[in-house]
């Protein structure tokens, strides 16, 4: 006790002054991680003369909201891409979870006949990987989702054998045997026991799936530019990727000199610095406002594929 | 005999009878699965086919080998392999370095309103999508306005034509990719050295271990499990790469592929830019069989090492 005690005071005591040197370096990390974003957000509030003479500056020289109200008043893509967004999200999580969960909850029953082979079954797929050009086949030529809606909530997006594994293991591991049995006992149906008993006991691996899910709906872009070639139809993010893309290319033939009319006109057309800049902010937008309220769940979905025992 | 065999009967019916909804349960993501990960397996076979849209793509004439001739004759598929594994193995050693590194700090911090903002600091680029990192690198790089050449100027070096310019490309792509995932890493590592038994720290302490000793001797071994099974899971997939961060991060600008393209973004540019079926079947069906082979090995080698972290 007595030397447990000395051996503390000392380690805090040579602690202190490397505990300052730890302190400056996270923190310098820390900023490295968050200052760009804020770059982004003072481009996206500076006025955009300011920005062509002083080039994109931490603090803005000249403050405009200009770039917001273009954004949210021209009858651009970019409220419909938002809506869209919103939908295909909000079906997407609750469609995967549903079907997520009610996968793994027959797996995780252990007298479940065929549990082995589903393991088996859901396993191949994490191994194996058809590749682009046959799923991209498959989807536009059998199941025609190409400029569809379906297109952002289907391919590659319910299901992911990795979540199956997490949740079977979280079920079979948190809910005892005998708690279904007596609910089996007093007439309760499969679906009854997996919706009253199993979902309410297993609200933290669900909320973690949930947000992975969510953040992945929100992020993606690359089903809208796989399947979708309808500007009404794209995501968000996917909206933002053309516009950044498109300049860049209309820059690389002005560079070679290869600019036609219509390219001429459609640079004049694209938004300006301040508000593609402010697309972004408008992009990330609602994930910052979530991921305080939620980091407990991020966190412990970043770790769950981790501790799968 | 006859009432023998009708019981059996009867038995297995309300046998699968009595699983039904269970099967039922698991019926819509069991469908989901097959079609979206089993259907594209049965279509590897397309890269020994001609496509043509005139016969549509199952009539299409067999063309043996041929499209992975084209492949490898050209000297696309060297490039896009080596380009795939060699930025693969940067990423493995310096997200390792980088999380476990970062992991140590944090937990030498102890809990603490700090740490829990660092940590929270770190994760938020992991959380953001690769467009908006392409829009971040661009406020950094744009030709004209960016900060980096702004820096340039303001010492006296030239400004650089950064989206034309394919030399640097293969560092910053290396450092976009750590600096996205490597919070993610460290707070795995971090949570691992939550799990660490305090009284080996306890009985370090009695023998007067000093800080690093502490690291060096108990933290360090402790870490090296988990250490092993994320590198050899990712060595698995060193022949896919991050799609968004070879096609967005440079902006898919076709000045940069000498330093940028990996096979997915050949595989993309093949199938929908040059609408070359064959080649970017041909480039998947490579993909797909070394990249099974490297995920079932590394797999079985990390059952040995750590059988609840492997996959099988």
């Amino acid at each position: 006790m007595e030397k447990e005690k000395v051996g503390k005071k000392r380690k805090v005591g040579q602690g202190r002054f490397y505990n300052t040197w730890i302190h400056v370096l996270m923190f310098l990390c820390a900023m490295a991680c968050i200052l760009p974003f804020v770059l982004v957000l003072a481009i996206s509030l500076t006025d955009e003369k300011s920005l062509i003479v002083e080039g994109y500056r931490f603090f803005p020289k000249a403050f405009s909201l200009d770039a917001y109200k273009y954004l949210f008043t021209t009858p651009i893509t970019i409220i419909r891409a938002y809506g869209i967004t919103i939908l295909i999200t909000a079906a997407g999580t609750v469609l995967s979870l549903a079907m997520t969960s009610m996968l793994a909850y027959t797996m995780s029953r252990k007298n479940y006949p065929y549990r082995r082979i589903l393991s088996i079954y859901v396993l191949l797929t994490m191994l194996f990987n058809g590749g682009l050009t046959p799923w991209y086949l498959v989807y536009t030529q059998i199941f025609n989702v190409k400029d569809s809606l379906l297109a952002l909530l289907i391919p590659n997006m319910l299901v992911s054998g990795f979540n199956v594994i997490v949740m079977r293991t979280f079920f079979s591991n948190s809910v005892s045997d005998s708690l279904i049995d007596a609910a089996a006992i007093d007439g309760a149906g499969e679906f009854k026991i997996y919706w009253k008993i199993i979902l309410p006991l297993s609200k933290p691996v669900l909320a973690a799936i949930a947000f992975m899910t969510v953040l992945g709906y929100w992020n993606n872009w690359y089903n809208s530019m796989v399947f979708i070639n309808d500007s009404a139809k794209f995501s968000v993010q996917y909206l933002m990727t053309r516009t950044l893309l498109n300049m860049q290319a209309l820059k690389s033939a002005m560079m070679m000199g290869t600019m036609s009319p219509e390219m001429i006109k459609a640079l004049s057309d694209m938004p300006s610095n301040g508000v593609r800049m402010a697309m972004a902010v408008v992009g990330v937008g609602p994930m910052l406002f979530l991921f305080p309220f939620a980091q407990k769940y991020f966190v412990s979905g970043l770790t769950l594929g981790s501790v799968k025992g | 005999m006859k009432t023998g065999n009708r019981t059996v009967r009867t038995k297995k019916k309300g046998h699968s009878k009595r699983y039904l909804p269970l099967t039922l349960m698991a019926l819509p993501a069991v469908i989901y699965l097959f079609v979206n990960n089993y259907m594209p397996l049965a279509g590897l076979v397309l890269a020994f086919k001609k496509i043509n849209f005139t016969d549509g793509i199952w009539k299409s004439p067999w063309c043996g080998w041929n499209n992975f001739k084209f492949l490898f004759s050209s000297p696309d598929a060297s490039r896009i392999t080596v380009h795939t594994i060699g930025y693969n193995l940067i990423f493995i050693v310096t997200g390792l370095v980088g999380g476990v590194l970062t992991a140590i700090l944090l937990s030498e911090l102890g809990q603490s309103a700090w740490q829990k903002f660092y940590q929270a600091s770190f994760i938020i680029p992991y959380l953001v999508s690769m467009t908006v990192v392409g829009y971040v690198v661009y406020a950094f790089l744009d030709p004209r306005l960016g900060i980096l050449n702004k820096v340039c100027e303001n010492f006296g070096v030239k400004p650089m034509e950064w989206y034309a310019t394919p030399k640097p490309w293969p560092y910053i792509l290396v450092f976009v990719q750590f600096w996205k995932n490597t919070g993610y890493g460290a707070i795995l590592y971090l949570a691992s050295i939550a799990g660490i038994d305090q009284s080996l720290y306890e009985a370090a302490d009695l023998d007067g271990a000093s800080r690093w000793q502490r690291i060096r001797y108990v933290t360090l071994p402790m870490l090296i499990p988990l250490m092993t099974t994320l590198t050899l899971l990712n060595v698995g997939k060193i022949f896919y790469s991050d799609f968004g961060l070879f096609y967005q991060v440079p902006m898919a600008s076709g000045l940069l592929q000498k330093t940028t393209e990996v096979i997915d973004t050949y595989v993309y540019r093949m199938l929908l830019i040059s609408g070359d079926i064959g080649r970017s079947a041909a480039a998947g069906f490579y993909q797909s069989i070394v990249g099974a082979v490297l995920v079932v090995a590394s797999n079985l080698i990390v059952r040995r090492i750590s059988p609840d972290d492997a996959l099988f």
